[in-house]
C-alpha cells in the first residue's frame, strides 16, 4: 500500500470515478485554471477539460443549484466549496431543494450530487472562516453527511459519496489535507454509514470524526502512560449514523467520551450521547462526556484559538472524569 | 397607476391591448391553447372551491388570469424540454401535459396525487413530461432551471428549459445568479418572468427601482424581450423565437411578460391592496375571453365550441370526482433516501 496525503486521496477518487463516469463533473471556485483553492482538484483540468472541471464564478447558491438541477435530469455533479462557510449562502439549495425533491416529488426525481470542501476550523482565519458546520447538515433528513478523518477513509468514501444516489454533504478537514494515510492502489469502496474503531481498548470510548479522531488518538497515547486504554470509534459518517457500531464499544467500556470541534449547543455529540444513553444504559457506569470548543465565534489569537478548541488536555480530563479518577 | 420608478430610455414600451395589430393564427392552432386555458381556468376555480369547503389544505396560488402566459410560452416547446416553475404551477404542469387528475388529488393529498400527497399545490413534479417542479422559495429554482440547462448543454440533447417566475423574485439572489450564470456559460435556458405586478400585496414601484425586469439582461450581455401577456398566441410566438435562440445558438434570454393576477396571491389574500376599478379593469381584458373571441372570429363552429367547453367541464368535474374518491395519502418515508 501506498502512504498518499489525504488531499491526494480526494483527488484520486475523483479522477477515478470522472474516469469511470463521463455523466460525473466538478464545479466550483478556482477548481480548474488554479487547480484548487487547496488544491485538491490538482491536474483535473489539464486531465478532464473545461467541460467537465468548471470553474465557477462567486456564486455559491446559483452554482449549487445548478448542481441540483444537472442532477435532477441524470449527471453526477461534484459541486466543491472553497470551503464549507461559504455553503451557509447555498444552504437553501441544500436544505430546501437537493435534500427534499427526491421526497416532494414522490420518488420521481433523484439528487444524486456531492458538495465538498474543507471543513472544521482552520488556523488563524477568523470567525467566518473557522467553524464547524455538521450539526447544520446532519440536522437534516434527505442529506447523508460524510466526514472521513483519514487519507484511506476519504478515497474510499469519496468514491461511494459520487456512486451513491443522494445528496451527500462531503465535509473535509481543513486542517487534515496533508496529513498522510496508507491507501491501497486497488479500487477499494467504503460503505456509507459504517463506523471505524480507530484504536481499540477497553477502559473508555472516545467518539469523534475528522480531525478530533487524530486529537483523540494523541489522547489516547497519553492515557496510556497512565495504564488507561481507551477505543478510539470514528462513525466517519454522521448520517446515516452507524450507531450499532458505536453502542457495542459503549457497552464494552462501559464509558463514552464524546469529542467534537463544534460548539457544544444542538451540536452533533448531543445527538450521539442520546443515541449511547438510548442504546447502552444498563452498560453505563459513568455519565456520558462531551468535550466541544466553548460556545463562542473563534478568535484570531493563536493562544485564544487554541484555548477554545478541545485540545488533548481536555480529552483526557474528560476521560479522567468518566473513570471517576 | 401609480407608479415612482425609473424610466429608462432602454425600457421596452408595452403596447396595450392593440386588438388591430393581433398576431396572425388559426383556428386551429388557437383551439387547442383555448382548452388548455380553459381547462387550468377551471381547474383552478374548482379548487378554490374544494379549498373552500376544507378538502385542499395549505397554501394555494390561483392563476386565474395569467394562464395566457405558461399555455402560450409551454406551446413553444418540445416534448424533450424541461419546464421549471414557481408555486403558482398548476396551469404550467397541465400545459406540460400532466392530466387535471393527478392534479387535483394532489391538491386534495391523495395517494393518487401527481406526487403521492407528498408535495401538495406548491410541488408538482411530473418526469413523464419533464416537468421538473414546483417550488416555494422564490428564486431558488432559477439555478436549477441554469443546472437543467447547464446538463443539456453538457450532453448536447438539443433540450431548452423554460423557467418561470415572478417579478418578485428579481430582487432575490437566486434570480441574480442563475440569470449571471445562465449568460456567463451560454445556457439554453428560457428565463420567463410572469410580471403580474404585485408581489404578495406589495406593487411594483414599492419593490423596484426599475419596473423593466428585462433590462437586468443587459449587464449580462443576455437577449430580452418584454411584452404584455394577454394574447396567447403572441406569447407562443414570441417564447418560441427565444427558444428557437437556445436551442440553435445556445443562448439563454430574460423574457418579461406582462400579466395580472384576477385573485389574491393565496386563498387567504383577499387582494385589499388593489382597487376594485383596477382588477375590473383586468378582468374586461380576460386573455380567456378574448381568445374565445378570437376563435369565433376566425369562423371555428359554434357547435365545436360548445362541445369543446362541454369536454372541458366534464374532465375538471371526473378530475374533481377521482379525488374525492381516491385513498388517502399513505406513506411518507419510502421517498427520503434513495435505496441502492
Amino acid at each position: 500500500m501506498a502512504v498518499i496525503s489525504y488531499r491526494e486521496a480526494l483527488n484520486q477518487a475523483m479522477r477515478e470515478e470522472m474516469e469511470r463516469d463521463p455523466n460525473v463533473f466538478i464545479m466550483g471556485e478556482e477548481v480548474g485554471h488554479y487547480n484548487g483553492a487547496y488544491k485538491v482538484t490538482q491536474g483535473m483540468l489539464q486531465r478532464f477539460s473545461e467541460r467537465r472541471v468548471v470553474d465557477a464564478p462567486i456564486a455559491e447558491m446559483g452554482f449549487a443549484g445548478i448542481g441540483v438541477g444537472a442532477a435532477m435530469v441524470g449527471l453526477r455533479p461534484i459541486i466543491e466549496f472553497m470551503t464549507f462557510n461559504f455553503s451557509l449562502v447555498a444552504i437553501d439549495q441544500i436544505v430546501n431543494n437537493a435534500a427534499k425533491i427526491y421526497q416532494m416529488s414522490g420518488g420521481q426525481y433523484h439528487i444524486p450530487i456531492v458538495f465538498r470542501g474543507p471543513s472544521g476550523p482552520a488556523v488563524q482565519v477568523g470567525s467566518q472562516h473557522s467553524q464547524a458546520l455538521e450539526s447544520y447538515y446532519a440536522h437534516v433528513p434527505g442529506l447523508k453527511v460524510v466526514m472521513p478523518a483519514t487519507a484511506y477513509d476519504a478515497k474510499g468514501l469519496l468514491k461511494s459519496a459520487i456512486r451513491d444516489d443522494n445528496p451527500i454533504v462531503f465535509m473535509e478537514g481543513e486542517t487534515l489535507y496533508n496529513t498522510t494515510w496508507e491507501v491501497p492502489e486497488s479500487e477499494e469502496l467504503i460503505p456509507i454509514g459504517v463506523a471505524d474503531i480507530k484504536r481499540e481498548g477497553k477502559d473508555v470510548t472516545l467518539i469523534a470524526w475528522s480531525r478530533m479522531v487524530w486529537t483523540c488518538l494523541d489522547a489516547a497515547k497519553e492515557l496510556a502512560k497512565e495504564g488507561i486504554e481507551a477505543e478510539v470509534v470514528d462513525p466517519r459518517t454522521l448520517r446515516p449514523l452507524d450507531v450499532e457500531t458505536l453502542a457495542a464499544s459503549v457497552r464494552k467500556t462501559g464509558r463514552c467520551v464524546i469529542v467534537e470541534v463544534g460548539w457544544p449547543v444542538a451540536g452533533f455529540g448531543a445527538e450521539v450521547a442520546y443515541q449511547m444513553q438510548r442504546l447502552c444504559m444498563d452498560s453505563l457506569d459513568a455519565p456520558i462526556e462531551r468535550v466541544c470548543s466553548d460556545d463562542v465565534p473563534m478568535p484570531y489569537a493563536k493562544n485564544l484559538e487554541d484555548e477554545v478548541q478541545p485540545q488533548v488536555k481536555d480529552v483526557v480530563a474528560a476521560v479522567k472524569r468518566a473513570l471517576y479518577l | 397607476m401609480a407608479t415612482a420608478s425609473i424610466s429608462t430610455p432602454d425600457s421596452k414600451r408595452i403596447e396595450h391591448h392593440d386588438h388591430d395589430e393581433l398576431v396572425e393564427t388559426t383556428s386551429e392552432e388557437l383551439a387547442p391553447l383555448y382548452r388548455q386555458m380553459l381547462a387550468i381556468r377551471r381547474l383552478e376555480e374548482a379548487s378554490a372551491k374544494a379549498y373552500s369547503q376544507g378538502k385542499i389544505g395549505g397554501f394555494l396560488h390561483l392563476i386565474i388570469g395569467q394562464e395566457a402566459v405558461c399555455v402560450g410560452a409551454i406551446a413553444a416547446l418540445q416534448p424533450k424540454d424541461y419546464v421549471v416553475a414557481t408555486y403558482r404551477e398548476h396551469g404550467h404542469a397541465y400545459a406540460k401535459g400532466v392530466p387535471a387528475r393527478p392534479i387535483m388529488a394532489e391538491l386534495y393529498g391523495k395517494k393518487t396525487g401527481l406526487v403521492k400527497g407528498l408535495g401538495g399545490s406548491m410541488h408538482l413534479f411530473d418526469k413523464s413530461t419533464n416537468f421538473l417542479g414546483g417550488y416555494g422559495i422564490v428564486g431558488g429554482h432559477v439555478p436549477i432551471a441554469a443546472g437543467a440547462a447547464f446538463a443539456s448543454k453538457y450532453r448536447g440533447d438539443g433540450a431548452v428549459t423554460l423557467c418561470f417566475f415572478g417579478e418578485g423574485a428579481s430582487t432575490i439572489g437566486g434570480f441574480a445568479e442563475g440569470l449571471a450564470l445562465a449568460a456567463l456559460w451560454k445556457l439554453p435556458v428560457v428565463l420567463i418572468c410572469e410580471n403580474n405586478q404585485y408581489s404578495m400585496g406589495t406593487p411594483l414601484y414599492r419593490s423596484l427601482a426599475v419596473e423593466d425586469v428585462s433590462l437586468r439582461a443587459l449587464a449580462h450581455g443576455m437577449a430580452r424581450d418584454r411584452f404584455d401577456g394577454d394574447d396567447v398566441v403572441k406569447v407562443k410566438r414570441r417564447i418560441a423565437e427565444a427558444v428557437e435562440r437556445a436551442r440553435t445558438t445556445g443562448e439563454p434570454t430574460l423574457v418579461e411578460v406582462v400579466t395580472y393576477r384576477f385573485r389574491g396571491h393565496s386563498m387567504s389574500d383577499p387582494g385589499l391592496y388593489r382597487t376594485k376599478d383596477e382588477v375590473e379593469e383586468w378582468k374586461r381584458r380576460d386573455p380567456l375571453n378574448r381568445c374565445r373571441e378570437r376563435l369565433v372570429q376566425l369562423g371555428f363552429p359554434e357547435t365545436e365550441l360548445t362541445a369543446l367547453e362541454d369536454d372541458v367541464k366534464a374532465e375538471i368535474e371526473d378530475a374533481v370526482k377521482f379525488s374525492e374518491e381516491s385513498p388517502p395519502a399513505d406513506e411518507y418515508f419510502p421517498y427520503v433516501i434513495k435505496e441502492g
